[in-house]
C-alpha cells in the first residue's frame, strides 16, 4: 500500500476533493438558502420560480449537470473562467455541484423552517419587523438549527459526488484511482481500500459533527 | 393618568384611537366577521366576550392585520390599515400584541427577545434598548430571568415578558388575545396583575378573556360578540348585572353558575 502513496499523489488528489467539497458546499448553502428563502416568501411568482428549480435541478443527474457544465459552458459559450485547463474544469465543476446541491440545501432548510412554529413568524410581524427582518432574525436562524440533521446529510452525500468531477478531468480521487487500476491491476484491492477509507475519513466526522451540533444548538421549546 | 379607569367617562367624551367600521371576513364559507363597527378611544380598556367561535380572537388579529379582512376599514390614531410592506410594518410597531401562545422567541435570551424591536424598527442603540428593557423586566418582575432562555421560564413569567415585548416599542394600544388561557391557574393572577396596572397607567387596551374578575376590576366597557357580530357592549356593571340580550343571558348563566 505504500507504493501507493510513493507512487502517486493520494493526498494531492484528496486535497482536491476536499478543495472542490468546500467550495461547492459553500455555494450551495448560498443558492440553497436564496432559493428558500424564494420559497417561503409571500410572493407566489418567487414561489413558483423556486419550485420549478428544485424540481428541475433535483431531478436532473449530476453527470449530466457537470457535463453541460464542461461542453456547454467551456466549449460551447466559451465562457472560460482561466487559460489553465484544469483550473477551468475544476472552477466549472465547483459550480455545477453547487448549483445541483442548493436543491438539496433548499429543501433541508424548508424542513428546518416547518419546525418553527408559525406563532415565532407573527410575533416578529406584531413587533413591526418587515418580512426581510422576520426571516433573518427570527425565522432562519431557528430554521437552520432545525435543519442541521439534512444539512449535515447534504454535505455527505456532496463529498461523495465530487468522484463525478473526474467526468469532466478534475484530477480529484476518482480520477486518481482510475488511472491506478489501469497502472497497477496488481494493487486493485488495497487501491479500493485506500479510496474507501479515504472517503469514511472525511464523511464520517461530518455525521458525528452535525448529531452532535443538531443536539447543542437545538432551540428548546 | 390613573382617573382614566371612569366608567362614566363614555367612550363618545374619547378622542378615537382605533376605529372600525363595516368589518366582514370570511374563513371560506364561513361568514367569521359580520359588519363590525367598533371605536375605541384613547386610554379606554374594552374588554371582548363571547362564546368560543364568536369570531373575537379573529378581530383581534384583524386589528393589527395578522389576519386579512375583505371588506370595511380599520383605522389606528387616525391612520387606515395599509396593505403589506413596510407601511404595515410600521403601523404595526404602533401596536402591541399579546398572545395565548406567548410566542417568545425561542433562540434569544429574554433580555434579547425585549431590545429586538427597539433596536430593529425603532433604530435604537444596544445600551439604551437595554436599559429599558431592564426597566420594563423590573415592571412586570422578571429581571432575575433576563439573560435566561424563554423555555426555562414558568408560563406565567413568558407571558409577562411577552407584555414587556410589546411595552418596549411604546405602543399606542395594546391587544391581549386570551392571555391568561394557556395558564396554570396558579399563574393566571401575576398576568392579571401586570395587565390591571397597565390598564391603571392609561393604555388603551383590547382585551379578549374569559377572566370575569378582570373585566369587572379594569375594563372601561364590555363588548360581547357571538357567530361574528356584536351583540350588545356597556359597562362591566351593567352588562354582568342586567345583560339584555338573551345571547349574553345565556353565556353568562353558563360560566358564572359555576
Amino acid at each position: 500500500m505504500g507504493e501507493l502513496f510513493s507512487q502517486y499523489n493520494v493526498l494531492g488528489a484528496f486535497g482536491i476533493t476536499i478543495v472542490l467539497t468546500v467550495l461547492s458546499a459553500l455555494g450551495a448553502l448560498v443558492i440553497g438558502t436564496v432559493v428558500a428563502i424564494m420559497r417561503v416568501s409571500p410572493v407566489g411568482f418567487l414561489n413558483k420560480l423556486g419550485a420549478l428549480y428544485v424540481n428541475l435541478v433535483r431531478n436532473t443527474p449530476l453527470t449530466l449537470i457537470i457535463v453541460f457544465c464542461n461542453i456547454g459552458f467551456i466549449v460551447n459559450l466559451g465562457m472560460s473562467v482561466s487559460d489553465d485547463f484544469a483550473r477551468n474544469n475544476l472552477v466549472w465543476a465547483t459550480i455545477g455541484l453547487a448549483f445541483y446541491h442548493a436543491a438539496f440545501v433548499c429543501e433541508a432548510l424548508r424542513s428546518g423552517v416547518n419546525t418553527v412554529p408559525a406563532g415565532q413568524a407573527e410575533a416578529a410581524r406584531s413587533i413591526g419587523l418587515t418580512f426581510g427582518q422576520s426571516l433573518r432574525e427570527v425565522l432562519l436562524p431557528q430554521a437552520f438549527r432545525g435543519a442541521i440533521t439534512p444539512l449535515g446529510n447534504t454535505l455527505i452525500a456532496l463529498t461523495k459526488n465530487t468522484t463525478v468531477a473526474t467526468a469532466i478531468g478534475v484530477a480529484e480521487v476518482a480520477g486518481l484511482m482510475k488511472t491506478m487500476q489501469e497502472d497497477r491491476p496488481d494493487l486493485m484491492v488495497p487501491i479500493f481500500l485506500v479510496v474507501a477509507i479515504g472517503f469514511v475519513i472525511l464523511t464520517l466526522p461530518i455525521g458525528l459533527v452535525t448529531t452532535h451540533l443538531s443536539q447543542k444548538l437545538a432551540v428548546k421549546r | 393618568m390613573t382617573e382614566a379607569r371612569d366608567p362614566a367617562h363614555t367612550p363618545a367624551a374619547r378622542e378615537p384611537m382605533v376605529v372600525i367600521t363595516g368589518l366582514n371576513k370570511h374563513f371560506g364559507e364561513l361568514h367569521v366577521l359580520r359588519d363590525i363597527n367598533l371605536t375605541i378611544g384613547k386610554g379606554e380598556v374594552v374588554v371582548v366576550l363571547g362564546p368560543s367561535g364568536s369570531g373575537k380572537s379573529t378581530l383581534c388579529r384583524t386589528i393589527n392585520r395578522l389576519e386579512p379582512f375583505e371588506t370595511g376599514s380599520i383605522t389606528i390614531d387616525g391612520v387606515p390599515l395599509p396593505d403589506e410592506g413596510k407601511s404595515l410594518a410600521q403601523l404595526r410597531a404602533d401596536v402591541g400584541m399579546v398572545f395565548q401562545s406567548f410566542n417568545l422567541f425561542a433562540h434569544k435570551t429574554i433580555l434579547e427577545n425585549i431590545t429586538l424591536g427597539p433596536m430593529k424598527v425603532r433604530k435604537k442603540s444596544k445600551a439604551e434598548a437595554e436599559k429599558d428593557a431592564m426597566a420594563l423586566l423590573e415592571r412586570v418582575g422578571v429581571t432575575a430571568q433576563a439573560n435566561k432562555y424563554p423555555a426555562q421560564l414558568s408560563g406565567g413569567q413568558q407571558q409577562r415578558v411577552a407584555i414587556a415585548r410589546a411595552l418596549a416599542m411604546r405602543p399606542k394600544v395594546m391587544l391581549f388575545d386570551e392571555p391568561t388561557s394557556a395558564l396554570d391557574p396558579e399563574m393566571v393572577n401575576e398576568v392579571l396583575e401586570v395587565m390591571t396596572e397597565l390598564a391603571q397607567s392609561g393604555m388603551t387596551m383590547i382585551v379578549i378573556t374569559h377572566e370575569m374578575g378582570f373585566a369587572r376590576r379594569a375594563a372601561n366597557r364590555v363588548v360581547f360578540m357571538a357567530d361574528g357580530q356584536i351583540v350588545e357592549t356597556g359597562t362591566p356593571d351593567t352588562f354582568f348585572s342586567n345583560p339584555t340580550s338573551h345571547r349574553a343571558q345565556d353565556f353568562l348563566g353558563k360560566i358564572l353558575s359555576h
